[in-house]
């Protein structure tokens, strides 16, 4: 007997050891694999538990913070003037992942990031909680805080873009939300708000500045279509163009004509330089013919059209149509036609052409810094691309600021400053108010901003607004904030 | 080789005391943790309860000194701590249940530590009243009536009551009971006298096949018997744990009386031969299996009574890792019936593979001094019904974890100790009790070897005998009663 009971007590205790190892695999060898499985939600539940680090604008100013609380999520997440900064914070949400800079910079924010690895290191031999690190941006509220106020009750976006070094100053989308109430603890409100906010007709969680519909760039566009000019070496800021009350567009009994049937020149002719200042349609639309729709295209690209572009935000590429015939070039290179574009691609534009044909890089985070908010990683200035040589950039400079002291973009001016400006109407609809643009640069004391606005409907003119009466005093605002 | 000399055996008492000072500790310890971590300050009631379940446990202890000196000083330890632990886990659980306002509620918690303290007072009165474990032979075929009624009482009407599709409660008023726990260890005194008696006939030998020696067919009745009330129980109360439970005891019983692996055989045949027709039979049975085939598939995870809880309890098993969220840190309520059958993947949650691998080697402790009483105790009754105690307490360990772990399908029976479960909890209170009794008997010096060393001249008749059989009786065994030669080499 004796000998099977120790069998048996054998057997009972390979039973055992069969557990151990069964254990060991799922807590240990599998678990990684386990924890990553898209249902398992403790691992979801586990990153609210901790203190995520916060996100601030350049001034220091905090925009997001993380406060114990005494619930499930542990700590909740508070947006300091959360509607104000939505486009760029985004939101954490109990219901799914984050959005905006919070998901972007996720890792860093929750303390995993490989950047803080000693953080984490000393965090086990202190004993403290992990805890993540900081995000700093380029974002200055006082900025901000006029894009916001500017727009005012209006639908559109506006851009705020340093040139020199590509730090994006001001970025506004409206209407927009606040991320406060969908940062809630409660999935069943969270999902309510969030429901609500995707069914409103006013669209308000599109990002408009970076990623929304895109926006018709109107005549903004003419900057682009300046460029390939001057670029072509064919044509000078005081080339003559061919610009007639109304440009008979070829294969179609269609006109092209110019902002309310205006006449551009008594003559039938003008300068480049004249013509942006006071947006001729038809010279513009009879240059683009000329040029062509691939130089057109090809000098777009250069500015950034169709590229994919991280801020490190997500940017929707601009687009510029392709298979064109004529009459589709001359809308074209109006900005009207199929041209979509972000008002940062446009702020862009102006980037280059004010900073002597140098693009520098847009970009939000300034620098990553650890828990106790050392630097762990400092965003440089840094070259996108050279779409234009000097020369051309000099040129259309020039022109810009003309059209700002005589031309379409007088608005745009701010008293103590170099502005130069270019409006833009673009027409969206029939019967529908135009979306009206306006980019601009001021420069004084070695710095140089530029500015895009646009818009919606003509905002409170409606079919009466236009780019130079709507948008242009908005974007002097903005200047003005930028060199208070 | 040990002396057997009077007053050398030590009774191990101060070892028990230590051990379940320690036990007490660290179970307090562990609700004081949870309490902290989940409401930020200790329970109102602790010191009573603390006190309470400290005074109970020493008194048991005390009764044990009086009444069995000479038992195995671990095994009480070891239950007092997992029964402790359990208490915790449940606490804990509790507490979230009463947070969210989800069934079961708070109330999981005092119930219990209620079912506990009975569970103790049964130990004791059983201790106390079970002078020597040799007089429940006598109750050998009552034993077999009350475990035979216990599994079909929830077929009775009136009586019987279905949870989560299973026909294995009874209730009467507001109490329920599951009287499957307390057949158990009707049917293990049962099939411990029984077979000891009819162990001889069992063990002659039949027809030879395949090296291997059979019994003879007439004698397949009573494995027959163990064989039907198994599928009975799986077809009629859909009782697969209990099923298993009851036929793995009788297999293992029956080995262990006759010394004869063909039953082994026998019982692994008619195992393989009652899953197969119950895999054709029942889709639930076809469900289980196809679950611990493929938890992760997607249609099965979102299927009512698929395997979300499986996959759930793994999740919770991976995110404890090796160290476990800390006690009222985890999310173990995720995991549906975390306080009863995955109460395994909550404590691995919260503990982790450390606390994991702890609680299973105080289990295999457990279970070893259960063998190594059986081992010791010099009656063939003594020893077949401590192993079959033990390797009840291991098998319902091994199905429940190794089904938590996907060892094996999940079948349902109770986590010894650690489990919600009060008729489970008074049970196997029960079983401790059993064990430390005939560890008593197994451990105390027999009176008889007073100043004589035997060891030595005992062993040396035994070799004689081996290598002497009787020629008349080839293929008999040794009567259980005369094997006492082990039992006094035993150290």
């Amino acid at each position: 007997m004796n000998r099977e009971i120790r069998r048996i007590s054998l057997v009972v205790t390979a039973m055992i050891l069969a557990l151990l190892v069964a254990s060991s695999v799922i807590q240990f060898a599998a678990a990684g694999q386990l924890r990553d499985d898209p249902r398992n939600s403790r691992a979801f539940y586990d990153s609210f538990d901790r203190d995520r680090g916060r996100i601030i604008a350049a001034s220091g100013d905090v925009l997001a913070r993380s406060e114990k609380v005494d619930d499930d999520y542990s700590y909740q997440r508070i947006y300091a003037n959360g509607e104000l900064y939505a486009p760029v914070t985004g939101y954490v949400t109990v219901v799914g992942p984050p959005s905006g800079m919070e998901l972007i910079e996720n890792e860093l924010l929750q303390g995993t990031d490989d950047a803080l690895f000693w953080t984490r290191v000393q965090d086990v031999f202190t004993g403290r909680k992990p805890t993540g690190g900081a995000v700093e941006l380029t974002i200055d509220p006082a900025v901000q805080q006029a894009a916001w106020d500017a727009l005012g009750e209006t639908s559109g976006a506006a851009v705020a873009l340093d040139a020199k070094t590509g730090e994006i100053l001001a970025l506004v989308s409206k209407p927009t939300f606040d991320p406060n109430a969908l940062a809630v603890h409660d999935p069943t409100a969270v999902l309510n708000t969030y429901q609500a906010l995707e069914q409103d007709p006013a669209k308000p969680l599109a990002n408009r500045a970076i990623s929304g519909d895109l926006y018709a760039p109107g005549s903004t566009f003419k900057l682009i279509t300046a460029a390939a000019a001057l670029e072509s070496g064919l044509y000078a800021a005081d080339s003559e163009l061919v610009a007639p009350d109304a440009l008979d567009l070829p294969n179609s009994s269609a006109q092209l004509t110019n902002f309310a049937d205006s006449s551009c020149a008594a003559s039938g002719t003008m300068t480049m330089a004249e013509a942006l200042a006071v947006s001729c349609n038809t010279a513009f639309g009879w240059l683009g013919m000329e040029l062509g729709a691939d130089a057109l295209a090809r000098q777009a690209e250069r500015f950034g059209f169709g590229r994919d572009l991280s801020i490190p935000l997500y940017v929707r590429p601009s687009t510029f149509p392709k298979g064109m015939d004529k009459a589709q070039t001359a809308m074209a290179a109006i900005g009207q036609f199929d041209d979509r574009v972000t008002p940062l691609q446009m702020a862009m534009v102006a980037a280059a052409i004010a900073n002597g044909g140098q693009l520098m890089a847009p970009h939000l985070v300034r620098s990553e810094l650890d828990a106790d908010h050392r630097v762990v990683r400092e965003v440089a200035a840094e070259e996108l691309e050279r779409p234009i040589s000097r020369t051309t950039a000099t040129a259309l400079k020039d022109m810009m600021v003309k059209a700002a002291e005589t031309g379409t973009g007088q608005l745009a001016r701010v008293d103590g400053l170099s502005v130069g400006a270019k409006t833009g109407t673009a027409e969206t609809a029939p019967g529908q108010a135009p979306d009206v643009w306006t980019v601009a640069f001021g420069e004084a004391a070695n710095r140089l901003v530029t500015v895009a606005v646009v818009v919606e409907d003509g905002g409170p003119r409606g079919q009466s607004g236009s780019g130079g009466t709507v948008a242009a005093p908005m974007a002097a605002a903005i200047l003005a904030a930028v060199f208070r | 080789m040990a002396t057997v000399v009077p007053g050398g055996a030590r009774p191990g008492r101060w070892s028990e005391l230590l051990l379940l000072i320690f036990a007490l500790g660290l179970s307090f310890f562990a609700y004081a943790q949870v309490a902290l971590a989940v409401t930020g300050r200790l329970p109102t009631q602790m010191a009573v309860q603390c006190g309470g379940f400290t005074v109970l446990v020493i008194a048991v202890h005390l009764i044990l000194r009086w009444r069995a000196p000479y038992a195995d000083p671990v095994i009480m330890p070891a239950a007092v701590l997992l029964n402790g632990v359990g208490l915790a886990m449940i606490y804990r659980l509790a507490l979230r249940y009463e947070e969210l306002g989800v069934n079961p509620g708070p109330v999981i918690a005092n119930k219990q530590l209620i079912w506990t303290v009975l569970g103790l007072v049964a130990a004791a009165v059983t201790v106390i009243w079970l002078r020597d474990h040799r007089s429940l032979r006598r109750f050998t075929y009552t034993a077999m009536v009350l475990g035979l009624f216990g599994l079909v009482a929830p077929l009775a009407p009136l009586i019987g009551a279905n949870v989560n599709g299973s026909q294995i409660w009874i209730r009467v008023g507001p109490m329920s009971f599951q009287p499957a726990e307390m057949a158990k260890i009707a049917l293990a005194v049962f099939f411990a006298g029984y077979l000891v008696t009819r162990r001889d006939a069992l063990a002659l030998a039949g027809p030879k096949v395949a090296g291997l020696q059979l019994p003879r067919l007439r004698d397949m009745g009573p494995i027959m018997m163990a064989w039907l009330i198994s599928v009975g129980l799986l077809v009629f109360e859909r009782d697969l744990g209990t099923s298993l439970l009851i036929f793995g005891l009788f297999v293992v019983v029956i080995y262990v009386a006759t010394n004869r692996p063909s039953w082994i055989v026998i019982g692994l045949m008619l195992f393989s031969g009652g899953v197969a027709l119950a895999y054709r039979l029942f889709a639930h049975v076809q469900r289980r299996i196809e679950i611990w085939l493929n938890p992760f598939d997607q249609s099965l995870y979102d299927a009512q009574g698929g395997s979300g809880q499986l996959v759930q309890g793994l999740f919770g098993l991976a995110n404890g890792g090796l160290f476990g969220t800390g006690l009222g840190r985890g999310r173990p309520d995720i995991t549906p019936l975390a306080y009863s059958d995955f109460i395994f993947a909550a404590i691995g949650e919260e503990l982790g593979l450390t606390g994991v691998v702890a609680l299973l080697l105080i289990y295999l402790v457990l279970v070893e001094r259960g063998f190594r009483t059986a081992v010791g105790i010099r009656d063939g009754f003594g020893k077949l019904l401590a192993t079959g105690l033990s390797f009840t307490l291991a098998f319902q360990l091994f199905v429940v974890v190794g089904g938590v772990t996907r060892v094996i399908p999940l079948t349902g029976l109770v986590t010894p100790f650690l489990a919600y479960g009060g008729s489970a909890l008074l049970a196997n209170w029960i079983v401790v009790a059993l064990l430390l009794r005939i560890s008593d008997g197994a451990r105390r010096p027999p009176p008889a070897t007073s100043e004589i060393d035997l060891g030595p001249v005992l062993a040396a008749q035994a070799a004689r005998d081996a290598r002497q059989p009787a020629a008349s009786t080839p293929r008999r065994p040794m009567p259980a009663d005369q094997i006492a030669t082990e039992a006094v080499r035993r150290p």
